[in-house]
């Protein structure tokens, strides 16, 4: 970790309540089994991404990356805890500052074709929330819109044209201007490359990292794909079901991960010297997070749980310096 | 037809795609393929010309009791008059020319039926916008009121309404935009509710666009396929309700004839073999309704994406 924190997250929580409606609640009265429905998609996340990092967030589908990512980006609300920008609690903010901040964060999205308005022009689409929020002047908006178009790799021309005439690595350059015309600090990719070709993957991870470097920004990193979180992130975050299992530097990480679940992970990721091997998924699905499990949510997984795990949720525990592990095999064995 | 969006080639919209195979151009094309749609549509066009230009276009004007002859009544059709002109469509029992008749009707009929379906679409859909984007108790209040309004017959709430208010145009308008903007509101809400979950509007939301912006630059054109159909359907629909309410003797005032009200002023006729007076303003609201659902039916077909060929 470098620098102050820009982003930070306290004990942060999401739950999705499936409320009953008018019969549920009748029949629930009467004595069925039918129960409101409660989805812990974030159970007291805590996360710091320092000022020009690059943070990888890493989990397998359905374990709450996503609706971490739009919980920091502005869009969903935490149901607990506290985000803190540049050290100040995001809801304590006026509006007007709370406005500011929001603009601040942004976020690139996974589908590049579900992302943009289908019925508006580049213009528009990159163009209107800086006019709309004054930070470009109507006279210099056309310069501007050049200047965004260009960094992302966009031909000026294509302006005045619809989404559905782009290609899908376009359209993510598309999704990406729109989110630098409003001079954000802090961008969160939400599996920002998973739904492109891997030709066009690698474009738009240069892409991020020029722009890091020409603009200073810091991103959140989320992704399923390891191979693509080694190669742009300082820091990576291992989540597992809502939790976060383990955190530590990149190399440190990928060079002798603590956390079961993080070992297990990173065995499956192909490389040239393991090529001949046989894989081994992960014994198991990853649990219904409707009932998850008590204790450490990966002991039904895990090849080395023990009694302890099955009664108490490890907590985070720094391992090493800047590492932290959440593990029961950490405490004196 | 060809897969628009070329994916892979990260270059492709260098090909030049756009001009030739626009969506406007794309859609007007699907649309003109059906004959049947393409008279629908031509006589649309004719119909709605007659309706703005009657005053210039009709023979005589019917209402202008000075060139109005009580000894022309009930002329049958191509008869010539007192004054030597010829009724191609005959004449009402006060001398009346009914193709002039016809004419003025028509323009009454259309510009209620128009009037009032876009009154309830901008009611509607707003209505219907809302539901969807702010959902829970909003949602669920708003399409409580549209069941229970869709639960009575249409003719039933404009009859109550019309009691209550009395006649006029302004007075039939306000009943048939009570009795249809809920169709709007759920059609609206339907298709709003599939697109608030797309990931634009979530970017929208990042961007700290305001809810208003968002509902109405954004969602709400992407709402618009369904809308378009609906708004040709009740258009119809709320001509021909007009029709039955003017029928009826509680819709347009005498001064303001529709065609539901020529209908009505012949009726009487129709066992004394003056068939005229009535059939022909029906032919008129025939063609009109069957028209405007054809072009309607087309737009539904054309613009369902999984009708797609």
């Amino acid at each position: 970790m470098s620098g102050p924190a820009l982003v930070e997250l306290q004990g942060l929580s999401k739950r999705f309540v499936k409320s009953l409606d008018l019969a549920g609640k009748l029949a629930s009265k009467l004595g069925s089994s039918i129960r409101e429905e409660t989805v812990y998609a974030l159970d007291g996340v805590d996360m710091t991404v320092a000022k020009g990092e690059v943070v990888g967030l890493v989990g397998e589908s359905g374990c709450g990356k996503s609706t971490l990512g739009r919980i920091v980006a502005g869009i969903l609300k935490p149901s607990d805890g506290r985000i803190l920008y540049d050290g100040r609690d995001v809801s304590s903010l006026t509006p007007a500052e709370a406005k500011a901040v929001a603009l601040k964060v942004q976020m690139i999205f996974q589908d590049p074709f579900a992302s943009l308005n289908p019925r508006m022009r580049v213009r528009d689409i990159v163009g209107e929330a800086p006019l709309v929020h004054g930070l470009v002047s109507r006279g210099e908006f056309e310069s501007y819109l050049d200047d965004v178009l260009a960094r992302c790799g966009l031909d000026a021309s294509y302006k005045r044209r619809f989404p559905h005439q782009f290609s899908g690595g376009q359209r993510q350059r598309i999704g990406i201007a729109r989110a630098l015309a409003v001079k954000p600090d802090f961008i969160v990719c939400d599996e920002a490359v998973a739904a492109l070709d891997v030709s066009i993957q690698a474009q738009i991870l240069n892409l991020f990292i020029k722009l890091r470097e020409d603009l200073g920004l810091t991103y959140l990193f989320i992704s399923h794909d390891l191979g693509v979180v080694e190669h742009i992130s300082d820091r990576v975050y291992i989540m597992y079901l809502g939790r976060i299992v383990e955190t530590a530097s990149t190399e440190d990480m990928f060079a002798a991960p603590n956390h079961p679940y993080t070992r297990a992970l990173l065995r499956e990721v192909p490389r040239l010297e393991t090529r001949h091997s046989d894989f081994l998924p992960i014994e198991g699905e990853i649990p219904s997070p409707l009932d998850p499990p008590r204790g450490c949510h990966f002991h039904p997984r895990c090849p080395h749980a023990m009694q302890r795990c099955r009664e108490e949720a490890p907590r985070l525990r720094e391992v090493a310096a800047g590492r932290l592990s959440a593990c029961h095999l950490n405490d004196g064995i | 037809m060809t897969a628009l969006a070329d994916h892979g080639a990260d270059h492709g919209a260098e090909q030049g795609v756009g001009q030739a195979d626009s969506p406007l151009r794309r859609f007007l094309a699907d649309f003109f393929e059906s004959r049947v749609a393409t008279v629908a549509f031509a006589a649309l066009l004719g119909i709605v010309f007659i309706a703005l230009f009657a005053p210039w276009i009709s023979p005589t004007n019917p209402y202008d009791l000075a060139t109005v002859d009580i000894l022309d009544n009930r002329l049958p059709p191509g008869s010539e008059g007192f004054t030597g002109m010829t009724f191609w469509l005959g004449t009402d029992g006060a001398g009346r020319d009914i193709l002039s008749a016809i004419f003025y009707g028509l323009r009454t009929s259309l510009s209620v039926g128009v009037m009032s379906g876009l009154i309830a679409m901008v009611m509607g859909s707003s209505i219907g916008l809302v539901a969807a984007y702010f959902g829970g108790r909003t949602d669920t209040l708003i399409m409580r009121i549209v069941d229970v309004q869709l639960s009575f017959p249409a003719i039933l709430v404009a009859l109550v309404l019309l009691a209550l208010l009395g006649k006029g145009v302004d007075k039939i308008i306000v009943a048939l935009v009570a009795v249809q903007w809920a169709y709007y509101a759920r059609t609206v809400r339907a298709s709003a509710l599939v697109e608030r979950r797309k990931e634009y509007v979530e970017a929208a939301t990042c961007l700290a666009l305001d809810h208003r912006r968002i509902l109405f630059r954004h969602v709400l054109p992407n709402c618009l396929p369904p809308l378009i159909v609906v708004v040709t359907v009740q258009t119809a629909h709320a001509i021909s309700l007009e029709a039955t309410l003017s029928f009826l003797g509680i819709g347009l005032p005498v001064t303001e004839p529709s065609l539901g009200l020529l209908i009505a002023n012949g009726f009487e006729y129709m066992l004394s073999q003056k068939y005229w007076i009535s059939i022909f303003p029906g032919v008129a609201l025939l063609i009109t309704i069957v028209t405007i659902n054809l072009v309607g039916d087309q737009l539904r077909d054309v613009l369902n994406p999984r009708l797609q060929r």
